[in-house]
């Protein structure tokens, strides 16, 4: 199967903090995945692990610090700048669709807009066939929208509109970045549900970023699992959740709520070293859980090392 | 034995403006009785009057939300208080040594420029329950070591906790005075599962510990079946389905519960889920009769008509919907 969406050692590195007092975070490290085509990827983690940060180096909002990303045959990140933006390689949907739409503007105009940007239709009837045919994917229609605010609509309705937008340029690959999180729980299943629809009925990837390993598990194909910016896990989702072979991966895996009263958590959990030093930041933030640690790496912050032309913040390379 | 009731408790928010007036019905005729020794749930997506609810609970009724119609009953040593009753002082006075309360947002129950000590030291103070400077202190960090959290963080200021340890940090403040409720409203609903995991076995050890009542509300039915012992599901402002959590899981009774236990995908288990169809109703002008009808796949003529009942089904479990109720009951 061809690919729709290559990583190849993807690293973004951010700067924080002023001129005397800088701080490096890699947020995401040498990160090489591929994306096949009318398939669902899952990328999962807890905040701050970069899996958004590699959502927006995909859609083009970042340039990648190091790396590439070869959509379908092009280079977006050597596209760069606006040309990535409207690039027609992938369409973003967000978490938060109040804030994806200007609350001041009727969620139509959005519609028009994209058309045009995109250059997709040649007179106002394709136009309204396209946004139509988009709509109906999404189970709404034209009249559904029309002259409404975004604030007229339900947190489910407009996530429904947003992945309608996504779907006008007919692109390959949508990026949906924890696209449930903030639908309601009695309709989140309906937005899932949506995804696999537009993969039969498409053959459109969906790279689907989320904390929620249930979803992951029921909607995708293969899954990555990502921990302070590396994959430490990637295969097809019924080997990684139920069978999880990495620590991290088993730990995540058995800290989720199952909604089964007879399967409750049965031991106790002992608070891990690292989340009790947390506030402490001194020494190495991953001395916590790492099985290298040594007693330096907790009371020092390691310095950056160069290794082969790569920077670990790690006293083993010291 | 109960410790926390309501009865037939209306609550809106009343706005005027423009010379306009919308109220929005957040909690209309709700029935509740909270046990001693419990982890009661309520379940219901956002908007549907929980947080409403436990304001409600809690005796903290601001305008523009206003107490319509029904009461509420704490049992405190044994005798009844009408909370709505008492002057603001004696209220006080039952805050934190009788119902407390864990927010969702931990940050801002923190005072940010003072020390956590400080804020313990602060919440004693009023209630005039301890001695001296030290010896708050002294309570403070046995209390934290009990609950296995390290005595450090009384030395931190909040924004250098984590949120895990600073929600921590709000349960251990909020039992510090042996409280017999304490009513935890999302408490996990920010945090990362790993998180989420210590916090809800942090509370359900506060609640073995102190033999306390948990009021705990979570859209998150995983959260609700590992830790609630009953489970009230709301539906526009009602209560629509009580039960145990065995019973409200395996064998809910309301259409609008079963799609909420049911569209949840399952481990193992890829089958198809359907989510309710639809969206939440407005609760400035609800459905007329049940006010699920507009997305029940069950409903008839009457559901459109008239409100159904709580009735009771079987042992401890209620449900009000028109599928359930019999013609004796009807007009009995």
């Amino acid at each position: 199967m061809p690919n729709i969406l290559e990583l190849h050692e993807l690293t973004k590195v951010f700067h924080m903090g002023s001129l005397l007092s800088k701080v490096r975070i890699t947020a995401v490290d040498r990160v090489s995945l591929h994306v096949e085509s009318a398939e669902i990827f899952g990328l999962a983690g807890e905040s701050g692990c970069g899996k958004t940060t590699i959502a927006r180096m995909i859609l083009g909002f970042q340039e990648p610090t190091a790396g590439e990303i070869v959509h379908a045959g092009a280079d977006a990140a050597a596209a760069g700048g606006r040309d990535a933006r409207v690039s027609p390689g992938a369409q973003g949907i967000f978490q938060n669709p109040f804030e994806a739409f200007n609350p001041l503007r009727r969620v139509e105009r959005y519609f028009f807009e994209t058309d045009r940007n995109f250059a997709l239709s040649a007179d106002r009837a394709e136009t309204m066939e396209r946004i139509e045919r988009a709509l109906n994917a999404v189970g709404l229609h034209y009249d559904d929208i029309a002259h409404r605010y975004p604030g007229e609509f339900s947190g489910g309705q407009l996530q429904r509109i947003s992945i309608a937008r996504a779907l006008l340029t007919q692109p390959p690959l949508l990026v949906a970045d924890e696209p449930v999180s903030m639908v309601d729980a009695s309709l989140r299943m309906s937005i899932v549900n949506l995804f696999e629809k537009i993969r039969d009925e498409f053959g459109i990837s969906v790279i689907y970023i989320t904390h929620d390993l249930a979803t992951a598990y029921y909607v995708c194909g293969r899954i990555a699992v990502m921990f302070r910016g590396n994959v430490v896990e990637m295969g097809e989702v019924e080997k990684v959740l139920m069978d999880p072979k990495h620590p991290y991966t088993a730990l995540l895996r058995e800290s989720i709520p199952e909604p089964d009263p007879e399967r409750r958590w049965s031991e106790k959990m002992e608070l891990a070293e690292s989340e009790r030093e947390e506030y402490l930041r001194v020494g190495c933030k991953f001395a916590g859980r790492c099985p290298h640690a040594m007693e330096k790496c907790r009371r020092e912050m390691p310095q950056d090392i160069d290794v082969d032309g790569v920077l670990v913040k790690c006293f083993l390379y010291d | 034995m109960w410790v926390l009731r309501a009865e037939q408790l209306r609550c809106s928010y009343i706005l005027e403006m423009l010379g306009g007036r919308r109220v929005v019905q957040a909690v209309n005729a709700v029935d509740l009785e909270i046990r001693e020794n419990e982890v009661y749930g309520i379940a219901g997506e956002s908007g549907c009057g929980k947080s409403t609810l436990m304001k409600a609970l809690y005796a903290a009724i601001d305008p523009p939300l206003r107490l319509i119609d029904g009461t509420v009953r704490y049992r405190v040593d044994g005798k009844e208080v009408d909370p709505f009753a008492l002057r603001s002082r004696d209220i006080q006075e039952l805050r934190w040594k009788f119902i407390s309360f864990v927010p969702q947002s931990s940050m801002s129950v923190f005072n940010p420029l003072i020390k956590i000590r400080r804020t313990f030291r602060d919440f004693s103070a009023v209630h005039e329950a301890h001695g001296s400077k030290a010896e708050v202190l002294e309570l403070a960090r046995k209390h934290l070591v009990d609950l296995g959290l390290p005595e450090k963080i009384l030395g931190a200021y909040p924004h250098q906790l984590s949120g895990g340890m600073r929600q921590r940090a709000v349960i251990a403040l909020a039992s510090f005075l042996s409280p017999q409720v304490l009513i935890a409203d999302e408490p996990v609903t920010a945090l990362d599962v790993v998180v989420l995991r210590g916090i809800l076995q942090l509370l359900k050890e506060v609640q073995e510990k102190l033999q306390a009542t948990i009021v705990l509300v979570t859209h998150d039915m995983g959260v609700q079946a590992n830790i609630a012992d009953r489970i009230g599901i709301m539906y526009a402002g009602r209560i629509i389905e009580e039960g145990t959590t065995e019973q409200i899981f395996s064998a809910p009774l309301h259409p609008y519960t079963n799609y909420l236990v049911n569209s949840l995908p399952k481990f193992g288990d890829k089958s198809m889920r359907e989510s309710a169809p639809g969206a939440p109703p407005s609760l400035i002008n609800p459905p007329a009769g049940c006010a699920f009808h507009p997305r029940c796949s069950q409903a008839m003529e009457i559901c459109r008509q008239q409100t159904p009942r709580m009735l009771e089904m079987a042992a401890g479990h209620r449900v009000a919907c028109w599928l359930h109720q019999d013609d004796d009951a009807e007009h009995s």
